[in-house]
């Protein structure tokens, strides 16, 4: 059995003249200590989709169908005591910013000691212990100082770790990581990647790793979906989806990197922007961005079926196909 | 015109230097140490004797971890800070001492633009009054239709519709406005453009269309650029010279092509395997140790030893000059210099 099931997730949000649908249907799985990638540009609904397995999203945001199964019970219908058990303790999430999750006026020590004595029967000491553990473990030097510190007497790396080692206190299943090294400097960012890398293998975590960033993606995980105005577009193993993207989209977002054309030369770019939640066209939603839409696209919403090593939604992936094998046969 | 002046960079930076006081005036700097009263004053150190050239129609790339100082060369470039010790020349003229009223000619020939498009255009100002304002100022003497003509044309040039003058930056997207604000730099006509950032708070694909317009201005135009940016596959993508910045100090001035093809540096080395590739696995990866120090007490010696493997007791004593190597870059480092390097890597 899969440690996440989603299926058939709609998320909607009221607002004052209308409702938009943020997330339209998504439905993908997790294995135990599987990674997996979601990719998107901002307001493709990757974060929503990361607070929703949670059900942390508050007003106007709701749930409006589907299923979230966690070890085969549905987050959706928990009350607020399950969720308290879940959170944290079976599924933890980090953020981009280090410091909006810690708290300005805690030291590192009272946050993790609260977080353990509240979810496991411990002493103080106990919980001191685990925590210089866990932090030894995200290989923060000499823990026991500082764990009198406060947040802002870190760098950003560091609170970075200790989110990290926070996230990992309770021993969770799972890691639900939002743009965790956005903020960060490249030669840090490669330092926390490893480090998680290393620490979701050797425990066995299950990782979604929610990013706008390719490089990240290919690196970090097994399986990636991409995302586009509210649906998954393409899913599949990480490896196929970077080296022979089937949507148009994908391809667009991969042909777009800098490193994908000669320095210098024009970048391949997409036209256009991706459209608002409120105005999303009719058909496929990328429609008005695509060089291969036809009427079909523009009226009928493409399901996501498999092609090939992937899952793609996208009525003309077939012509795309034999498009490519044509350009590939005159190079 | 000399062909001496022919030959000179248009822009020139001598021995630059920016500190910012964090101690003002008389009563902050008193502190209390080991019981008396003492007055200390520190400073940010963000910008330590650097020089550099930018030749017409180059890309001159700055690249750097937060607080290396690359933003505030940027600034001190447009004019924006003062710099504490060190020149700038702009086409011969030195430009970092002139009055306000001197500067105004240079402001009109360069332009700046930002990294956050949602700040740097005024919310209260349709994007007509935004991009017609600088035309006004600098041309006082042009006709409303003339303005009007002007800025129709750079409106269109830059693929802004001109039917939405009418309308205020809240209404359009990140990359819709951070088109607009280029729009407005080149308005009137400059020669030399600074961006800080530019596309670095947009989404990917909308990063390749402004990046793809700055390269179109840069041909159409005749422009030469000072870009300053973390992103090293822009960098490769778009900069003809690249200078990498650490902790106020460059490490290493190259061709792009030479920079990413032989990096000598060790912080440059270090900062190019970083770099999350899309298709291989990153097979070495050089894993630093510790992060960049504070520029408030700089070590003394070069900036980069204390996260360097190579450091040695000379990297801590004696901060390395910039020395020309066979293949035209500058490289700051002793190891390099000493050749220890390959011979630590080929043991």
């Amino acid at each position: 059995m899969s440690l996440l099931s989603v299926r058939d997730l709609t998320v909607k949000f009221a607002m004052r003249d209308q409702t938009v649908t943020a997330l339209n249907g998504i439905s993908f799985d997790l294995a135990k200590g599987e990674r997996l990638g979601i990719v998107g540009e901002s307001g493709a609904g990757k974060s929503i989709t990361g607070f929703s397995l949670m059900n942390l999203l508050s007003r106007p945001g709701y749930i409006d169908s589907g299923k979230i199964l966690f070890e085969g019970e549905d987050v959706v219908q928990m009350n607020d005591k399950r969720l308290r058990n879940l959170r944290g303790n079976r599924m933890a999430m980090i953020f981009q910013d280090p410091m909006v999750t810690l708290n300005p006026v805690l030291t590192i020590g009272q946050q993790m000691i609260e977080t353990l004595m509240a979810h496991r029967k411990l002493s103080r000491e106990e919980a001191r212990q685990i925590a210089i553990v866990k932090l030894r473990e995200v290989y923060i030097p000499s823990p026991e100082e500082r764990l009198e510190q406060y947040p802002h007497e870190l760098s950003g790396g560091m609170r970075q770790r200790i989110i990290i080692a926070i996230a990992l206190l309770l021993d969770p299943q799972l890691i639900i990581a939002d743009e965790p090294t956005t903020a960060l400097d490249v030669t840090i960012q490669a330092d926390i990647m490893e480090l998680m890398l290393e620490l979701c293998q050797s425990n066995q975590v299950g990782l979604i790793l929610i990013t706008h960033d390719l490089g990240v993606v290919s690196q970090m995980t097994e399986r990636t979906l991409v995302m586009y105005a509210g649906r998954i577009i393409e899913a599949g193993r990480t490896r196929e989806i970077i080296n022979d993207p089937q949507h148009p989209y994908t391809q667009g977002l991969i042909n777009a990197l800098p490193q994908q054309t000669v320095p210098g030369q024009r970048l391949k770019q997409i036209p256009g922007n991706m459209p608002g939640l409120a105005s999303i066209p009719a058909g496929c939603a990328f429609n008005p961005r695509c060089k291969y839409a036809t009427d079909l696209c523009r009226s009928r919403v493409p399901e996501i079926v498999q092609y090939g090593e992937v899952a793609v939604a996208c009525h003309e992936v077939q012509r795309l196909h034999s498009d490519e094998d044509r350009q590939e046969a005159r190079a | 015109m000399s062909d001496a002046k022919k030959d000179r960079p248009l822009l020139e930076i001598k021995n630059l230097e920016k500190r910012f006081d964090l101690d003002h005036g008389f009563l902050e700097t008193l502190k209390f140490k080991q019981g008396r009263v003492v007055r200390e004053s520190r400073s940010v150190h963000a910008v330590n004797n650097i020089s550099l050239e930018a030749r017409k129609g180059e890309a001159l790339c700055v690249v750097g971890e937060s607080g290396c100082g690359k933003s505030t060369v940027a600034r001190l470039v447009a004019g924006l800070l003062t710099p504490t010790a060190g020149e700038i020349h702009y086409g011969g003229q030195r430009i970092d001492n002139l009055s306000r009223g001197a500067m105004q000619p240079l402001r009109k020939k360069i332009q700046m633009i930002f990294q956050n498009p949602y700040a740097s255009l005024n919310p209260r100002m349709t994007i007509r009054q935004a991009l017609e304002e600088p035309v006004r100022h600098h041309y006082p003497s042009a006709s409303a239709a003339e303005v009007r003509d002007k800025v129709t044309e750079v409106m269109l040039s830059v693929g802004v519709d001109p039917s939405w003058a009418k309308r205020y930056p809240h209404e359009f997207s990140g990359g819709q406005r951070q088109r607009i604000a280029i729009a407005r730099a080149l308005t009137v006509d400059p020669e030399f453009i600074i961006a800080d950032e530019p596309i670095s708070a947009l989404d990917v694909s909308i990063q390749a269309q402004v990046l793809n317009l700055m390269l179109e201005a840069k041909e159409s135009r005749g422009l030469t650029y000072l870009f300053i940016t973390h992103d090293l596959s822009v960098v490769e993508h778009f900069g003809t010279r690249v200078a990498v910045l650490y902790l106020g100090s460059v490490c290493e001035v190259a061709d792009t092509a030479t920079l990413f093809s032989s990096p000598k540096h060790p912080y440059t080395r270090a900062l190019l395997s970083a770099v999350p590739q899309l298709k291989d696995d990153r097979p070495n990866h050089i894993r630093l140790k510790g992060e960049i120090p504070t520029p408030i007490n700089l070590p003394t010696g070069c900036p980069f030893q204390s996260r360097c493997a190579f450091a040695d007791a000379r990297c801590k004593s004696e901060k390395p000059k910039a020395i020309h190597q066979p293949d035209g870059s500058m490289v700051a480092c002793h190891a390099v210099e000493e050749d220890r390097l390959d011979a630590v890597a080929a043991g």
